[in-house]
């Protein structure tokens, strides 16, 4: 079983990209803020306990915050400096959760200097196989590493070996098929020796005979660039075609490995695992410089910022500091995303910390933003069309809305993977992600 | 939330007030070029051949129906959507649709009192009742044209289509009968299955006659004249994509299949296919008529199950039924299954079906 590339899957939607907005921008080192607010919980899983008081000194990637359990990562100060009192924030996703602020001391690393330290010098290609794989998933969990992409689930999990579910393959997620973003695109520009390396590491951890590193075919920069890069190594980089939702995991294994994961199911099912480029970036620097994950390059974009850039930024920074790095917002700017256009969460707060899944800030104006004008639905059949997994969402949303379960789940409400295609598409405005979102998360579980 | 916090050094300038922020749900992104209301002017500029042609046939008395049944159904709309309080739904232009393909679907010499009655069962009784736009179950337009042809039955019927010699003012392609009728007629004559040859000499169909329903210099209701037109259309709503091509194809394919048995089983030629192709309300009816979202199933096999049970009723109706034409009914009836064909085509989702967890 090969990669063949250049497959596709079935439904999805074309939207208007926007990438040239910041695709050029090579990543700045942001300045370093005064206060960087870290969030306790910033992955999937049992939250941290906290390790620090207030006044506490702390130095840039130290351990702040201890994992609460195995499906769990730390967190770690972002820059030199000082605790403050332990704070609540919400998340984007709405989640309420414990920040412990730190105020910037005056030996903190910044610009060049700190560039260096977190990506400078050589990324091995050879030898990796020193590291045992044991060795590289304590590494990995102990440096707090979560999938960048946005789902930010903890990395050493998908990663530790599986007697029954054994991995053939290690798919590197390089697609970033949402509109606007350009974090991953710059990385694989700018930072092709960390991703190798960190793909080769996170397979010999896996077990992974195949690695391969899949790009949407809009980016022939970065796509010439990792096949100079991965020529020696066994990686294998695949072009698929530009079409969203392509990053989402099912969708990309589907197209550059022609598998099917099962609905319910996890890329484990079919012997696949995937990890983000930004994510691969981090377990290099985890396992082969034992340094934990502090910094993330964020985009800030969309035309309600005045000067669209890609930054390497603390986790905890504000979005404001962002933002305001970037010039601050447009008079137009009408919408704050976490996120892309297409998955984004839309955020009312400036002052929500950058996790370690924030991708990118992307600002829209109200020309842009979608509006919310919503009219009947005409059965027009075009939320069907567009659907990836091949659900009828207007039959499972107006389910949801009227609460029917039986009827949400005979039309598999479950297999839904919110990647809003069909609220996209959908003539009359009907808010067919949100809706099953919310059935979602209000079906009564099968109660025995 | 947080303790004031310092403005961001050199950041010197900036927002005196915070910006107002929208908080809404993803996707933030939305397809403009698509909406219900381009939709439906995709509609109307997909009939203008259809209406251009009808013009050409009937002259000014097209251009009067179709402004009428237009105006009447968007009075209505708005009038009834005023009774409920729902506001002016007019502006999405599913009430303009309508008005047009119930007056493309009238024979020439209906009076205007037709097109206003069919209007007013079209808007009140098919669809405001059933909650409006995407409620209702029947095609509108269908249901308007039903009941003006039981209750006008004397004014509605074949001879509808046929001007009496009397009328000096009648086109010249009305003063024959519609092509389903002439077949029917013609048909009965001889005995249809044993005598082959009768049914192939049959003047109603040589290739002039083809040619001239494609073209549409032929008798029929006021849209369903010109095949060209409709295809003309058909291919603007097909590259559009406001119209799905399952339907289509489903019904004409349908409908092909059908009558090329029956020409293999009366021995004619291609002719005869062509004949019930481009003949009567059927390319107008699988263009405009069937694939009206709100009454059409979701799925694509649904869409193809419905367009093919259109086509196999039409053929059925046309062969048997005392009817010579058989688009309505066969619409109608359809629509009365979509909810069983959407029950019978829930898709399995790519992965299979969801596991059911305890
Ligand atoms: S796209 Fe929108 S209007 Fe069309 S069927 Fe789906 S929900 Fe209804
Ligand atoms: S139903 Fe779910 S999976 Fe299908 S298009 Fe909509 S959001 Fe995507």
């Amino acid at each position: 079983m090969t990669a063949t590339g250049r497959m596709d899957f079935r439904g999805g939607v074309h939207p208007p990209e926007r990438k040239s907005l910041s695709a050029d921008a090579a990543i700045e080192v942001l300045p370093t803020p005064p206060e960087v607010r870290i969030p306790l919980v910033q992955h999937i899983g049992a939250p941290c306990e906290s390790l620090v008081k207030p006044k506490t000194p702390v130095a840039m990637g130290e351990m702040i915050g201890k994992a609460g359990g195995f499906v769990s990562a730390p967190v770690h100060a972002s820059i030199d400096g000082t605790c403050g009192m332990a704070d609540v924030t919400t998340l984007p996703n709405a989640r309420h959760v414990a920040v412990i602020p730190i105020t910037a001391g005056p030996q903190t690393l910044s610009g060049q200097g700190l560039w260096d330290a977190i990506f400078g010098g050589e990324w091995p290609t050879r030898h990796l196989e020193d590291h045992a794989p044991q060795q590289i998933v304590e590494a990995i969990q102990a440096a707090g590493i979560v999938g960048q992409g946005g789902a930010a689930f903890p990395t050493h999990v998908k990663l530790v070996r599986n007697e029954t579910k054994p991995i053939d393959t290690l798919l590197v997620n390089g697609c970033e098929c949402e509109p606007y973003l350009t974090a991953d695109h710059r990385m694989m520009i700018q930072l092709p020796g960390p991703i190798i390396s960190g793909a080769l590491l996170a397979a010999q951890a896996a077990d992974a005979k195949q690695i391969i590193i899949a790009i949407e075919d809009n980016k022939p920069v970065a796509i010439d660039n990792l096949r100079r890069a991965v020529r020696g190594t066994k990686i294998q980089v695949v072009v698929l075609p530009t079409h969203y939702p392509m990053g989402g995991e099912k969708m990309t294994i589907r197209a550059a490995l022609g598998r099917v994961v099962p609905t319910g199911g996890l890329p484990l099912d079919v012997g696949v695992v995937v990890i983000n480029v930004g994510t691969a970036a981090a377990i290099a620097r985890a396992v082969l410089r034992g340094k934990p994950l502090t910094h993330r390059v964020v985009t800030v974009t969309g035309s309600g910022v005045a000067r669209p850039r890609n930054l390497l930024a603390p986790i905890g920074v504000s979005y404001k500091t962002l933002i305001e790095h970037c010039g601050g917002l447009t008079d137009q700017a009408a919408r704050v995303l976490s996120g892309g256009p297409m998955m984004g969460l839309a955020i009312g707060n400036l002052d929500t910390p950058v996790t370690k899944g924030t991708s990118g800030i992307t600002v829209l104006t109200s020309q842009e933003a979608r509006k919310a004008e919503e009219l009947q639905c005409i059965r027009c059949g075009r939320c069907v069309d567009v659907c990836p997994v091949g659900l009828v969402p207007t039959k499972i949303a107006l389910a949801c809305r009227f609460k029917d379960w039986d009827l949400a789940r005979r039309y598999h409400l479950d297999a839904c993977i919110e990647c809003g295609c069909c609220a996209y598409i959908c003539p009359s405005g009907i808010p067919l992600v949100q809706l099953m979102r919310m059935g979602k998360a209000e079906i009564p579980r099968k109660k025995k | 939330m947080s303790q004031a916090q310092q403005p961001a050094p050199a950041a010197g300038s900036q927002p005196p007030a915070e910006p107002v922020l929208i908080v809404a749900p993803s996707p933030h992104m939305g397809n403009i070029a698509q909406t219900t209301r381009r939709m439906m002017l995709d509609v109307l500029l997909a009939l203008v051949p259809v209406i251009v042609a009808s013009m050409a046939v009937f002259g000014l008395y097209a251009i009067q129906q179709i402004a009428l049944c237009m105006l009447a159904c968007m009075a209505f709309e708005a009038m009834f959507s005023m009774l409920r309080g729902k506001g002016l739904t007019i502006i999405d232009g599913s009430a303009a649709v309508t008005g047009a393909i119930l007056a493309l679907s009238l024979p020439w010499s209906a009076p205007w009192y037709v097109g206003v009655v069919g209007s007013l069962i079209a808007i009140g009784i098919a669809k405001i009742i059933f909650g409006g736009l995407g409620q209702n179950l029947f095609n509108p337009a269908m249901v308007g044209r039903a009941f003006v042809m039981i209750a006008f039955a004397g004014v509605m019927g074949a001879s509808a289509y046929v001007a009496p010699a009397s009328r000096t003012d009648a086109p010249h392609a009305v003063t024959q009968a519609t092509p389903m009728t002439a077949r029917r007629e013609a048909a009965r004559k001889p005995a249809v299955a044993t005598a082959p040859a009768a049914a192939a000499t049959q003047p109603a169909t040589d290739w002039n006659y083809v040619k001239r329903l494609f073209w549409g210099n032929v008798n029929g209701s006021l849209g369903e004249t010109s095949a060209a037109a409709c295809i003309l259309g058909a291919v603007y709503l097909l590259i559009r994509r406001t119209a799905s091509w399952e339907i289509p194809l489903g019904m004409v394919g349908t409908a092909a299949v059908i009558a090329g048995l029956m020409n293999l089983a009366q021995g004619g030629g291609p002719e005869l296919l062509l004949h019930h192709l481009f003949g009567g309300a059927l390319l107008f009816g699988a263009v405009y008529i069937a694939t009206d979202p709100v009454t059409s199933p979701l799925t694509p096999r649904g869409k193809l199950i419905f367009g093919a049970g259109c086509g196999a009723l039409v053929m059925l109706l046309r062969v048997f039924s005392g009817y010579p034409e058989g688009v309505m009914f066969a619409v109608l009836l359809m629509n009365s299954v979509v909810p069983l064909i959407n029950r019978w085509t829930i898709p399995t989702p790519i992965g299979g079906p969801a596991p059911v967890k305890a």
